[in-house]
């Protein structure tokens, strides 16, 4: 800066440079511009990461499916250690979509009615801990749940099993031959249960955010408590439920330790949901990945890909019905 | 308001007749009973079944009577209530019983031993045996992963808030969403297509990337929101005074915001602890203290879990147990100490 600028009459300013807009922000100090550049650098290593997921999860797919003599999406078997081998996820598809719409139709009503017990019904003081509770349900690790399915719930399905079989076997799908309870059926419970908390979580954030006004409003015409939920909660709340669903199924879709536990898997589609037997993307994964050959093992990468896109295509639509109401992210859930 | 306290308490005229306060409990106690009296005449032995008419009963006897003696909306209210309450006692049950079965059944060969040895030379179908190898192996992945995702993630959050506009920002937003929906099984994939392209063979870092992975979105989303909280104000008044915007972000954006980031990123740890796909994938599991995450295969908390149920024993599912209760108290601890520090320090928002 020269002092004799100051007496001249100002030069017409030019337009600012995208330099002198910089400057403006104030990011040309040395150390503005390496912070910029370390934050914006993490920002595009996510980007990186994923598109590197994407990537090499194709390529190592692809290897594997060029050497398929079955149709990788129609075959009923999985032989990756044999010559030419043949593989197919029409079992684990088949799986992966009964055993999370099982747990989707336990758990979405239930939850929905806690979150509304915890917001409506439940005494002031119970509600405050009882929500705190089911937030730390949330954290428990799968595996957990896993062992627990296995060594608790199953047996104890034994007499639900029998029931549904005295009662409903002649529709087929609730027929039972008496095999372990290690089936669908079980392990869409066990699923239902894991998922209970995040959505119950997430609905209650919704469900919570409903306008006072709206629901006092229904009171002063009158309503009954059920009234005002019907008439002014579940509409608001609809959308929030919706993606916390999705949340929840997302993943359900994906979940591991807790199906490999808990099903004792074969290669068919059983029409009944009680006879053992099925298999999941995630759980062939875990349970056949410590014997695969390399080939096999790409494979294996090759079912995960698909569920990779399956998740995506979950999460993208309930991020899109989120998207209206940004602070109901389930990221922090 | 005022008026009502004033006006003497006598019924009104206008209100229809109401079910005393009591009624809902006497219809469950009734139900109850009723159902009891139905299995034990019928000779029915499932606990289940007796609970099922109990409540089926409850259901039904609540809207005859409300309807009866209140009027249908009435009825239908008191019916949706009950509904409710029966929907809160049924997700009850397993939840209390998943913490119930494993805290009594895990006690039972919990013990500093137990918490102090590695399986080293004990076979599955032996007694004895411990998790320091395993809690040694946990605490080194997350360990290094937190090392990893947490200052990407909060550099991250840092770019999104104070300097992200543009397309840049809007495509880390949204992959980031993505990203919170990879299972863990896939993320564990990737990183085995990485080492099965240069032919290595399973360590405790790989399994720490995978976590890492799965670790940053979480952070980056919960720090975002925390660095959101920190008044605008705060950042002004400090630019104004010629501080620059990095020192502003560093000494005053983050030290305000400090307490909820930490708390998110130790959410975070908790969550990634529990993951077993990935770990089984990429680190393979061992029986031995492995000190050196670089290299040869390690144990791990869940990891150890499911392989002592894997391996069909008596005692080994012991251990199980006593392996599911610790990694359980870790996580609760965390989450607690978390949820400590977010009241703790928590920002004001007001003045």
């Amino acid at each position: 800066m020269d002092t004799t600028q100051i007496a001249d009459a100002p030069p017409p300013a030019p337009a600012p440079t995208p330099e002198q807009k910089r400057a403006a922000r104030g990011a040309t100090r040395p150390g503005d511009r390496i912070f910029l550049g370390l934050s914006r650098g993490s920002g595009i290593l996510l980007l990186v990461i994923m598109a590197a997921i994407a990537g090499f999860l194709t390529y190592r797919a692809v290897l594997a499916i060029s050497k398929d003599e079955g149709n990788f999406l129609t075959t009923f078997e999985w032989n990756t250690g044999v010559n030419p081998p043949v593989f197919g996820i029409a079992v684990l598809a088949y799986g992966t979509i009964i055993s999370s719409i099982i747990a989707m139709v336990i758990a979405v009503p239930i939850a929905v009615a806690i979150a509304l017990f915890l917001t409506h019904y439940a005494p002031r003081r119970l509600s405050g801990p009882i929500a705190y509770v089911i937030d730390l349900l949330a954290a428990v690790p799968s595996i957990v749940y896993g062992l627990w399915g296995a060594l608790v719930l199953v047996p104890y399905m034994n007499g639900l099993f029998g029931w549904l079989n005295d009662y409903l076997g002649w529709t087929g799908i609730f027929s039972w031959q008496n095999g372990a309870p290690r089936s669908m059926l079980t392990v869409g419970i066990l699923l239902a249960i894991m998922i209970l908390p995040i959505i119950t979580n997430v609905s209650r954030e919704v469900f919570r955010q409903v306008p006072q006004m709206h629901e006092e409003a229904a009171l002063a015409l009158g309503a009954t408590r059920w009234e005002v939920i019907r008439m002014s909660v579940l509409p608001f709340g609809r959308s929030g439920v919706i993606s916390a669903s999705m949340l929840g199924l997302g993943r359900a879709l994906g979940e591991t330790m807790a199906v490999a536990t808990v099903l004792s898997p074969d290669f068919l589609i059983h029409t009944s949901l009680l006879d053992p037997g099925g298999g999941t993307f995630a759980q062939n994964i875990a349970s056949k990945f410590s014997e695969a050959t390399e080939f096999g093992r790409d494979a294996l990468i090759a079912s995960g890909l698909v569920l990779f896109v399956i998740t995506l295509l979950v999460n993208g639509a309930a991020r899109a019905i989120i998207a209206r109401r940004k602070e109901y992210s389930g990221a922090n859930a | 308001m005022s008026t009502a306290t004033i006006t003497p308490k006598r019924p009104s005229t206008l209100r229809g007749a109401r079910l005393p306060k009591w009624a809902p409990w006497a219809i469950a106690a009734g139900s109850v009973a009723a159902g009891l009296g139905i299995s034990a005449a019928a000779g029915l032995h499932s606990d289940i079944q007796w609970a099922l008419i109990a409540a089926v009963l409850h259901i039904l006897g609540t809207y005859v009577i409300a309807a009866k003696v209140e009027n249908r909306r009435q009825a239908k209210d008191r019916v949706v209530t009950s509904l409710v309450w029966v929907a809160f006692l049924l997700a009850v049950v397993p939840l209390a019983s998943l913490v119930w079965s494993t805290v009594q059944r895990g006690t039972k060969v919990l013990d500093v031993y137990f918490l102090t040895h590695s399986m080293g030379v004990v076979a599955d179908s032996e007694a004895g045996g411990g998790i320091y190898h395993a809690i040694l192996g946990t605490l080194q992945q997350v360990g290094l992963a937190t090392l990893i995702a947490a200052p990407v993630g909060v550099l991250t959050a840092i770019y999104l808030v104070e300097y992200g506009r543009g397309n840049l920002a809007r495509a880390v937003t949204f992959f980031v969403d993505v990203m919170t929906g990879i299972p863990s099984i896939v993320a564990g994939l990737f990183i085995l297509s990485l080492m099965l392209m240069f032919d290595m063979q399973p360590f405790g870092f790989a399994g720490s990337l995978a976590l890492a992975i799965l670790m940053m979105p979480v952070v980056v989303r919960s720090t975002e929101e925390m660095l959101k909280l920190v008044p605008n104000e705060l950042r002004e008044a400090s630019l104004a005074l010629g501080v620059p915007k990095w020192r502003t972000i560093l000494k005053v954006v983050l030290p305000t915001s400090i307490g909820g980031i930490t708390t998110g990123i130790m959410l975070a740890v908790a969550r990634i602890a529990g993951e077993t796909a990935p770990v089984l994938l990429l680190v393979f599991g061992s029986k031995f203290i492995n000190a050196n995450p670089f290299e040869g295969a390690q144990a791990s908390l869940p990891l150890y879990i499911y392989q002592q149920y894997g391996s069909g024993e008596a005692t080994a599912y012991d251990r199980a147990w006593a392996a599911s209760l610790t990694l359980i108290a870790f996580v609760m601890i965390l989450n607690l100490v978390a949820r400590g520090i977010a009241r703790w320090k928590a920002p004001s928002t007001g003045r």
